[in-house]
This record gives C-alpha cells, sequence and structure tokens, in this order.
C-alpha cells in the first residue's frame, strides 16, 4: 500500500514496517540533491518531528516525520550516494523505516489518485 | 507590491524553460536544466548568462584625468593609472572603511564604464552623484543588456562571431561588433573561468544571446549556477561575503588596492574611510575572510556559527556563503573568522543543526583560476 502525504512524502507498508522518502515530484522540485542527513536508529519520533535534511544544490530542507513511531532502519547508501533521491525516489532513494503503533495513523494520508490530482 | 522588472531576455528565458524567480527586482532564470548540469558545463564549454539587472553606469568629465580624480575620491583603487581599454576591479567605501559596493572600472578613452551591484545601483548612482565635482557626470546606461559568456570555450564561441575576441586579454575592454552592433566588451567575469562580460543594446541582446546559443557548445546558464561558480572561484557576493560592515581589509581585497592609493602612494588616501582603512594596511583588522572546507558532507551555508573546537562557548566568527561546489565535489565556505585563527590548513568547528562539525581553513579559489592573462 502506497500513501502520500500533502508535503510530498510517499508511505508504503512493508513487513509491519513503514518506509518514507519524497515523491519524484518533490525530487524533481528540489533539484540535484547533494547530501542527506538522516536521523539515527532507534530515534524515537512524533508526528511532524524533523525527522531529515536533504541539501540541494538550491537550498536545504526539512522532511517532517510522517507518523509517530520508532525509526528502526535508515538508508544509509544515500550517504555516500544522495543522488540515488533524484535517480529513484520511489525505489532506491528511500530515507528511513518506522515501526509504528498505530497503523491507523495512515488513514488520513493520501492514495495515489488524490496525490496526483494534487500535483496537477 | 511591486512588479519586478524584466531584462530585455526574459521572453527568452521562458521560452528556453527557465524557472523564473525575483531577485533585486528582477524576474530572472534560477535555473533552466538544472544548478548542477549547468554548473558543470561553464566549467567545461560555455555558459551564456543574463546579468542585464546589475547597474552599468558611464562617468564622464572634461579628461580623463578628471573623471578618475573625481572617481578615485569615493573608490580607492589607482583610477588614473588605468591604460585605455583596460578594465579593474573596485569599490566604494564608507567613512567606517566598510564596503558600499563592489564594482567593476573599465576605462573606455576619457570616460570611465561601471558594473554595480543590481541591489546597490540606486544607492551607488546617488552616492557617486552627489559627491561628483561641477563638469564629471555620472549617466546610467538604462538602455543596454549585459550578458556573461563564460567558460574554456567561451574564446571559441565569441571567436565565431567576431575573431577579434581572440586578442583580449583578461581585463582588456574593447568595442566589438556582434550580431551587428557595437558592443561594449570585456575579458572578465564572475566564475572563476575566461570569459567576456558584454554590453549590448536592449534591441539586438536577443539576436545576440540566439546567436551564441546557436553553437553547440554555448548552453543557457541561471542564477544558481553563477552563485556555485563564483563560490568556487573564491568571489565575494556582495551583501553576503562583503557588506558595508567589512572592510576591504577584512574581506582580504587588499589587492585591489593599489600601492598608489595606499599610506605613502603618490595618491594616498582621500577617499572614505581611508585613515581607517589605511592604518588597517598596515595592522590587520580582528577578522578575516577565509576559505572554508567541511570535512564532512553536509553543506554548511550563510550564518552558521565556527568555533575554535567542539566545546568552545563563543563563537570566533560565522560563514558568509557556502553550499556544495560541484566541480570540487564537496561542500565548501567562506567565512569572516577571527585572524589569529585564519591560517590555511587550521582544523575548526562549525554548528550545524545542533551539532559541532569539523571544517578547515583553506586557500581560495577552491578551483585553479582559468583566466588568459
Amino acid at each position: 500500500m502506497l500513501k502520500f502525504t500533502e508535503e510530498h512524502e510517499w508511505l508504503r507498508v512493508e513487513d509491519d514496517l513503514v518506509v518514507v522518502g519524497i515523491t519524484e515530484h518533490a525530487a524533481t522540485q528540489l533539484g540535484d540533491i547533494v547530501f542527506v542527513e538522516l536521523p539515527d536508529e532507534g530515534t524515537v519520533v512524533v508526528k511532524d518531528d524533523e525527522a531529515v535534511v536533504i541539501e540541494s544544490v538550491k537550498a536545504a530542507s526539512d522532511i517532517l516525520a510522517p507518523l509517530s513511531g520508532e525509526i528502526v532502519e535508515v538508508n544509509t547508501t544515500l550517504n555516500d550516494n544522495p543522488g540515488l533521491v533524484n535517480d529513484d525516489p520511489i525505489g532506491d532513494g528511500w530515507f528511513f523505516k518506522m515501526a509504528v503503533e498505530d497503523m491507523s495513523q495512515l488513514d488520513e494520508y493520501l492514495d495515489e489518485a488524490d496525490y496526483k490530482k494534487l500535483i496537477g | 507590491m511591486d512588479e519586478n522588472r524584466k531584462t530585455p531576455l526574459f521572453d527568452l528565458h521562458v521560452a528556453l524553460g527557465g524557472k523564473i524567480v525575483g531577485f533585486a527586482g528582477y524576474d530572472l532564470p534560477v535555473q533552466y536544466m538544472g544548478v548542477l548540469p549547468e554548473h558543470l558545463h561553464t566549467r567545461t564549454k560555455a555558459g551564456l548568462f543574463d546579468v542585464s539587472h546589475m547597474g552599468q553606469c558611464v562617468v564622464t568629465g572634461p579628461s580623463f584625468e578628471a573623471v578618475a580624480q573625481a572617481l578615485e575620491s569615493l573608490i580607492p583603487v589607482d583610477i588614473a593609472g588605468l591604460a585605455d581599454g583596460r578594465q579593474r576591479y573596485g569599490f566604494l567605501t564608507n567613512d567606517a572603511g566598510g564596503i558600499r559596493d563592489d564594482l567593476m572600472l573599465a576605462r573606455r578613452g576619457d570616460s570611465v564604464f561601471m558594473v554595480v551591484n543590481a541591489a546597490c545601483k540606486a544607492a551607488d548612482i546617488a552616492h557617486i552623484r552627489a559627491h561628483l565635482p561641477d563638469g564629471v557626470t555620472l549617466t546610467e546606461v538604462t538602455d543596454r543588456a549585459l550578458l556573461a559568456l563564460q567558460g574554456p570555450l567561451a574564446e571559441d564561441a565569441l571567436a565565431t562571431l567576431n575573431s577579434a575576441a581572440r586578442t583580449m586579454r583578461f581585463m582588456d575592454v574593447v568595442d566589438m561588433e556582434l550580431a551587428g552592433v557595437t558592443c561594449w566588451v570585456s575579458r572578465s567575469g564572475y566564475t572563476g573561468e575566461d570569459g567576456y562580460e558584454i554590453s549590448v543594446p536592449d534591441a539586438l541582446a536577443e539576436p545576440l544571446a540566439r546567436a551564441l546559443l546557436d553553437l553547440p557548445d554555448v548552453a543557457p546558464i541561471g542564477l544558481g549556477a553563477r552563485d556555485s561558480l563564483r563560490l568556487e572561484a573564491g568571489l565575494c557576493l556582495y551583501g553576503h561575503d562583503i557588506d558595508d560592515t567589512t572592510t576591504p581589509v577584512a574581506a582580504g581585497l587588499t589587492w585591489a588596492i593599489q600601492k598608489v592609493r595606499r599610506p605613502g602612494g603618490a595618491r594616498a588616501g582621500g577617499y572614505p574611510g581611508a585613515d581607517i582603512i589605511g592604518a588597517e594596511l598596515a595592522d590587520a583588522p580582528a577578522m578575516a575572510r577565509v576559505g572554508l572546507l567541511p570535512d564532512g558532507r553536509a553543506p554548511m551555508r550563510e550564518g552558521v556559527q565556527i568555533f575554535a573546537c567542539a566545546d568552545a562557548q563563543t563563537p570566533i566568527g560565522r560563514i558568509t556563503s557556502g553550499g556544495f561546489g560541484p566541480t570540487v565535489q564537496r561542500p565548501v565556505a567562506m567565512a569572516l573568522i577571527d585572524r589569529g585563527f585564519a591560517a590555511p590548513g587550521t582544523a575548526l568547528c562549525a554548528e550545524l543543526r545542533g551539532k559541532r562539525l569539523p571544517v578547515t581553513v583553506a586557500a581560495m579559489p577552491f578551483i585553479p583560476a582559468n583566466f588568459k592573462r
């Protein structure tokens, strides 16, 4: 199941975890990404906490935690290859996986059709 | 809200897919294909920039000597010694020795052609006019666009329109026929690369730009890459790395103050803040502009505070501009810091998002300059 936030993040449920990244639309808007600062594994976040900092050649952008839960895994390949976020935002360019107690938090987010409407 | 002004190339920027942003009161392209590829294109081939937002002025008078003397009362560089057809970097100072604006000065016959920063141009023009003696006048050039063609293939590109481009040396200024009209061309730029800056009548700006862009190695470049290129080249951005509180000595721009204008020189002083700048030339001020290389991969931008070590309480300075350097493939920055820590190789710390990260003071430019001397 793929869900989308209005802040252009995607969330995919995978083996009881939620994988989070940014959409192709967001990656294109940000431009060439040169650095991704990931949270530490084991960090407990509350929804809307700052979770990731993305630096493009233009500017720094914050990515907020879309859900409350624990960051259990981060995509360390982005340390050496931040450009994966541009090349494959919904695949290899993922940021982190979260363990979430209350999966119903996902219900508030958009499905793919509604997200596509949002970005026109 | 006042609407932003448009340059004569606005329609071309839109037609080329430029992403338009407001900058210094103008609508200008921040990028076309992307900052990264545009930056690399300029370093390897040739990039065309629209810098028509910058102020162009001509100062005229009864003789070149009179014009030079008037401008030397505001600008601490050797203007009287400029040979015809030569250009020089300079700055307007204030009474505290700070930099009101930095600019380029070109001698064209008996007049001086100046290019000043867009955000400062109205204040510069008022300031200069208020101090010119009778008979010396400043005229703002409002009917010419300004293009910059930069990169190692800039000479080949411009020479296809006029072979005279090849005979110019760095900082030469000539009148040159391009696209059927006389342009004022200097061999200079703001990227650290060889290249030209071309003042062209408004009506011919687009035909000239199209003629250059039709060449296979020339691509349009936006403001984003202009900033990353000048940062790697170690060139100051007014309002960020230098401003009216930074003296030329603190800014590391003493090379632009020739001997003749320094204490003991034949035309020493006589400009705003001369006493302060003169004293600083002998006894350097507390702060210094330096290059910084973050040891890690995280870009560090303007405002990041610099500390002597990981547990120091008081910052020793701050980053004045910084970002990712696409050619050097790592983050680069400029900072204004306590001169005691300014030696290249000095290990310092920068506080980024609450963490102290290692940075190293580095010589600038970050890339070797590629000028045709």
